[in-house]
């Protein structure tokens, strides 16, 4: 598989500033260290709590923000491997010069505060085409209309404002704007979670077809478990800007290693009656990014907790084909599961 | 099964510049003591102004037309049962968070941020338990072991016997405003503090003496909900109703709040009534669900019956839609969206969407009926809507 895009040691740090001077008191460790590599024409989900750095991930990555340190190597499709373009450091016209900005979208959260309230859709769509490429008249219109029905719109929806338009109707046109250009990689943030259950089928699968027909490759941020376990290929699981676990989908789901995963997937409210798991509930909430705790940073909450957790920083280590965790325990974690909670996990 | 809470027929309307909002069309439900009951829909469809309408804190447009909303409480009058509707504001000032209390869905908008969370939760004790607290204060100034100066001692004595008696006197009225005088709520204060305490340590909250003090702000979002869960519970409620109680929290967190719901249910509360969208959490705590859509309740059921049996095609489109943790394939999502209800569908209000749409859908909207053991269905389909 080829990869497109490849993170190495990524930090994304926010100042806290404060006192009279506005100096720096503190940082805020959004991502700490990140590696990770995404493969072409693959989907990427992201799951984890909220302030855990997802939403940074997908924002560093496209460089909507710049990162503190570490690179980003974004291998085009007519580029030859091991020439990647480093998007983290390149100056902003090299960005605009190579046209990086048309390859890598981002859709957002809300649509309803994405669009701007002032425009046309068609004018939304138009803007990044515009951006990007001369194009006017007719000619652009046809282009509107053509991404339009991509996302199962019609003409009729050329002429409307935002608030005319329903939630899933929105997040239509925020994905056609995204699409608009011709990109490799999308960023997905919570493009559902507005939504709601009817209309987020709906989009999941419009995603879904769109994914297949353009051979896009997607990060989709999520925090809901289920969606991330239909639409996505591979999943990395984050807690307080590190991922502990990264893996093919089936596999997490179905032998997930990392202690934070295993809570995480017992904690889904399964829309089955029948389905009776054992819970295994974890006290107390995230820690604070500010400073985060010493050693592995779940420790404050794990129930399998070590000497060596609070003193050492684990490592994503590769534990089987694919599948990486950062745990002390990887090997026993099942056995203590199945010890401290009972059979049913260990058998799910 | 004893019946606690029934709403017959409940029409709520909004009148928005756009139009009259039809926003509860005909609802009647029947929540019984000790059950869970789930409402279900998406948003828009009515869940929130039906129990805003029950607890009669439907806000501004809004007005509630028609109906009966009637409660069966533990007094002297329990087969007769109370209307809500016709009841005087004052008698719902002392109902609301007293035998009936509301959970909201964002613990930021609920909660006040200049005020200490031990104000907050003190406050409904003050409000609705003065009397008992009145006469545990008599109880401890009588007992033996009493150190207070043996005059002062005296006087706030018969202070609190006659607060006991009637907390609303206007005497006290005025002692309250009265620079020194007013000090005798200092102990009412003290002992309402007391209990704020011991109702934040039992939902699991480390060291509450010193949470007590503290402010919103300075907890997470899920001790957040806690807080306003322990609010609701203060004066230990029959019933307690969810408002989404856990949507805006992670995973790890709402595995927390439902837990604590669970086991409170069991100690105690007598039922709840829970609202969500997420029928996950429904799967995991109710006993009973009902299934609304545009203003309408299409299906209710008990829970295994709505998950093996739906019959409704709302009902079974919505169960559809959800991803699962074993389906695999395509989602099937139902086409089309919510009505606007300024402007319903005639008939049916699903029958846009239902894949089967007849005749007699457009024309007529279906009753409710028996479609089995304690199973209730709105559908032509299911024979429902013959007189």
């Amino acid at each position: 598989m080829q990869k497109i895009l490849e993170l190495k040691k990524l930090k994304k740090y926010y100042p806290i500033r404060g006192g009279v001077f506005r100096r720096e008191v503190n940082t805020v460790r959004a991502l700490d260290c990140i590696d990770l590599d995404i493969y072409r024409g693959e989907c990427l989900g992201v799951v984890g709590e909220s302030g855990c750095g997802k939403t940074t991930t997908g924002k560093t990555i496209i460089r909507l923000q710049d990162p503190t340190s570490g690179s980003i190597l974004y291998y085009g499709k007519d580029t030859e491997p091991g020439s990647g373009l480093d998007i983290g450091k390149a100056k902003r016209s090299t960005l605009k010069r190579r046209g990086i900005r048309s390859r890598l979208q981002m859709v957002f959260q809300d649509p309803a505060t994405s669009l701007n309230p002032r425009m046309l859709a068609k004018h939304i769509i138009a803007e990044p085409i515009k951006a990007q490429i001369p194009m006017r008249g007719r000619e652009l219109e046809d282009r509107v209309i053509e991404l339009l029905k991509m996302v199962g719109l019609t003409r009729d929806h050329l002429l409307r404002y935002p608030h005319e338009f329903s939630g899933g109707q929105r997040q239509r046109i925020a994905v056609a704007r995204a699409i608009a250009t011709d990109p490799e990689f999308i960023v997905l943030d919570e493009p559902t979670s507005a939504l709601d259950v009817s209309v987020q089928a709906q989009i999941l699968n419009l995603l879904k077809s769109l994914q297949s027909r353009l051979g896009l490759t997607y990060l989709f941020v999520t925090h809901h478990l289920l969606v991330v376990k239909y639409i996505s290929h591979r999943t990395a699981v984050m807690y307080l800007g590190k991922i502990v676990e990264i893996g093919d989908t089936g596999n997490i789901f179905k032998q997930p290693i990392h202690p934070y995963t295993h809570a995480l997937l017992s904690g889904i409210p399964i829309p089955d009656v029948e389905h009776k798991q054992q819970r295994i509930v974890l006290s107390g909430d995230v820690p604070s990014p500010v400073n985060p705790p010493s050693g592995c940073r779940f420790h404050t909450r794990c129930p399998f907790t070590l000497d060596r957790c609070r003193e050492q920083e684990p490592d994503l280590l590769e534990v089987e084909n694919g599948h990486a965790a950062a745990c002390h325990r990887h090997d026993e974690v099942e056995k203590l599961i199945y010890e401290k909670f009972g059979g049913s996990q260990a058998a799910a | 099964m004893e019946t606690l809470l029934e709403t017959k027929d409940l029409v709520t309307n909004f009148y928005t510049y756009e139009g009259v909002v039809k926003a509860l069309n005909r609802v009647s439900m029947v929540v019984d003591h000790g059950t869970t009951f789930g409402l279900v829909g998406e948003s828009g469809c009515g869940k929130s102004v039906t129990v805003r309408s029950v607890m009669r804190i439907v806000q501004e447009p809004g007005l509630i037309e028609n109906g009966k909303v009637i409660v069966y409480l533990d007094e002297e009058d329990k087969r007769a049962g109370i209307d809500l509707l016709q009841q005087s504001e004052a008698y719902m000032e002392k109902l609301r968070g007293d035998q009936i209390s509301m959970i909201f869905q964002e613990p930021n908008a609920a909660l006040n941020p200049t005020l200490s969370i031990g104000d907050q939760v003190s406050e409904s004790f003050l409000f609705h338990q003065k009397r008992e607290m009145c006469t545990k204060i008599v109880d401890d100034l009588t007992a033996p072991g009493c150190r207070t100066f043996y005059p002062l001692r005296r006087l706030e004595e018969t202070i609190y016997r006659a607060a006991a008696k009637t907390p609303e006197a206007f005497l006290l009225k005025i002692f309250d405003r009265m620079p020194l005088l007013s000090r005798w709520q200092k102990r009412l204060k003290k002992e309402a503090k007391k209990r704020t305490v011991e109702i934040v340590r039992k939902l699991g909250i480390p060291n509450p003496e010193q949470v007590v003090d503290q402010f919103p702000h300075n907890l997470s979002g899920g001790m957040k909900q806690r807080i306003v869960i322990a609010i609701a519970l203060a004066c230990s409620p029959v019933l307690l109703i969810a408002d989404e109680a856990t949507s805006n929290l992670d995973v790890t967190i709402q595995a927390q709040i439902l837990d604590l719901l669970r086991k409170l249910k069991n100690e105690a509360i007598s039922s709840i009534l829970l609202i969500t969208h997420d029928l996950g959490v429904v799967a995991e705590i109710c006993d009973r669900v009902g299934i609304m859509y545009a203003g309408n309740l299409c299906e209710v059921a008990d829970v295994r019956e709505i998950f093996h049996n739906p019959l409704h095609p709302y009902t079974r489109a919505l169960l559809d839609a959800v991803p699962k943790l074993s389906a695999k394939g395509v989602l099937k999502s139902i086409e089309g969206n919510v009505p606007n209800l300024v402007d319903p569908p005639p008939g049916c209000r699903f029958h846009p969407r239902c894949p089967h749409t007849m005749d007699i859908c457009r024309k007529k909207p279906p009753k409710m009926m028996k479609t089995g053991n304690n199973h209730l269905t709105a559908c032509f389909l299911i024979g429902g809507g013959e007189e």
